[in-house]
């Protein structure tokens, strides 16, 4: 696991945080597709838990080395990975739904500025 | 703490466009979606393992049947997550000390304990837990005598672990739910050791 010159250069550990369970709704979301996905039995432990490792591992390959306040984006990752690769969706259907969502939000806001 | 505000809005239009492409494919339900979130944010804790560890300090049966067989402690009392995966509950003592991590990922008995701490899923911690653990712990504010010997268990898909803390001196008298209310969540990791008064 990393070179000790690397870790050596680590922060000191602190178990100082808030108590909180999910810092942001995106978090709770993507945990719990996770575990829909577990307990309808589309995945297993196994394969999630080595989807994550390959993801946190890549991110510290490029030097990412987190505090764990990450996680839930490496989290995100490896999860669009999965549908990906399970052929649930493209990427480019991942990015056109991101674009329409986007659009919806922005006509949201329009409207509700628009509302007296 | 989170990233940056852009950083979160991106994260946060990313999942709700997979959400929406898993929904309309019929692979995720949002409303049962909801329930799981609801659930371990209120349901699952570490008042669940507390709940153990306590019961094991005034039981001596039950103590021997968890550190024999914890998973199937944990399904007699109904606990869930633990179908594929197994629990083994290891005990502190004054001569061993029981500190648990994951080095793949972030590996934990969420059902016990409810989802983990920030600090056990750093990338520091996650690889100096098992190279050098007296360190770590003295980091965390416990620093054990050098002849207690330190057990690092690394967890797995397949296997979970809860660290049973050492009885806190001068708790005779407690009833099993006050006990309970002296066992923290770091302790049932082995990040920390347990005082009368539940903090040190």
């Amino acid at each position: 696991m990393g070179d000790p010159d690397t870790l050596a250069q680590l922060s000191l550990l602190s178990r100082d945080e808030a108590d909180q369970t999910f810092a942001e709704p995106w978090q709770a979301q993507a945990f719990a597709v996770v575990v829909e996905f577990i307990e309808s039995g589309r995945l297993t432990q196994e394969e999630w838990s080595q989807r994550l490792s390959a993801e946190l591992k890549a991110a510290e390959g490029r030097g990412e080395y987190d505090t764990g306040e990450r996680y839930y984006a490496h989290w995100l990752a490896a999860l669009e990975r999965l549908a990906v690769d399970r052929d649930i969706t493209a990427w480019n259907e991942l990015a056109a739904e991101r674009e329409e969502t986007r659009m919806n939000d922005h006509h949201r806001r329009n409207e509700q500025l628009k509302s007296p | 703490m989170a990233d940056d505000k852009p950083a979160q809005a991106d994260y946060d239009l990313r999942t709700r466009a997979l959400v929406s492409v898993l929904t309309r494919k019929g692979l995720v339900d949002p409303a049962s979606m909801d329930a799981v979130v609801e659930y371990h944010e209120s349901q699952v804790g570490p008042h669940v393992g507390a709940g153990l560890v306590a019961r094991s300090w005034v039981d001596p049966d039950y103590r021997r049947r968890l550190l024999a067989d914890a998973r199937a402690v944990a399904r007699e009392d109904k606990l869930t997550g633990f179908q594929s995966t197994d629990l083994v509950a290891v005990a502190n003592t004054p001569s061993v000390h029981n500190l648990v991590v994951c080095t793949l990922c972030s590996c934990y008995p969420w059902s016990l304990l409810g989802l983990p701490p920030t600090w056990y899923k750093d990338s520091s911690y996650r690889a100096r837990a098992v190279i050098d653990p007296r360190n770590v712990l003295r980091e965390f504010g416990l620093d054990l005598d050098d002849e207690v010997e330190v057990r690092v268990w690394d967890s797995t898909a397949e296997v979970r672990y809860l660290v049973i803390p050492e009885r806190p001196p001068g708790t005779d008298d407690m009833s099993v739910d006050e006990l309970a209310a002296l066992v923290t969540r770091d302790s049932m990791i082995g990040a920390e050791t347990l005082t009368a008064i539940g903090q040190q």
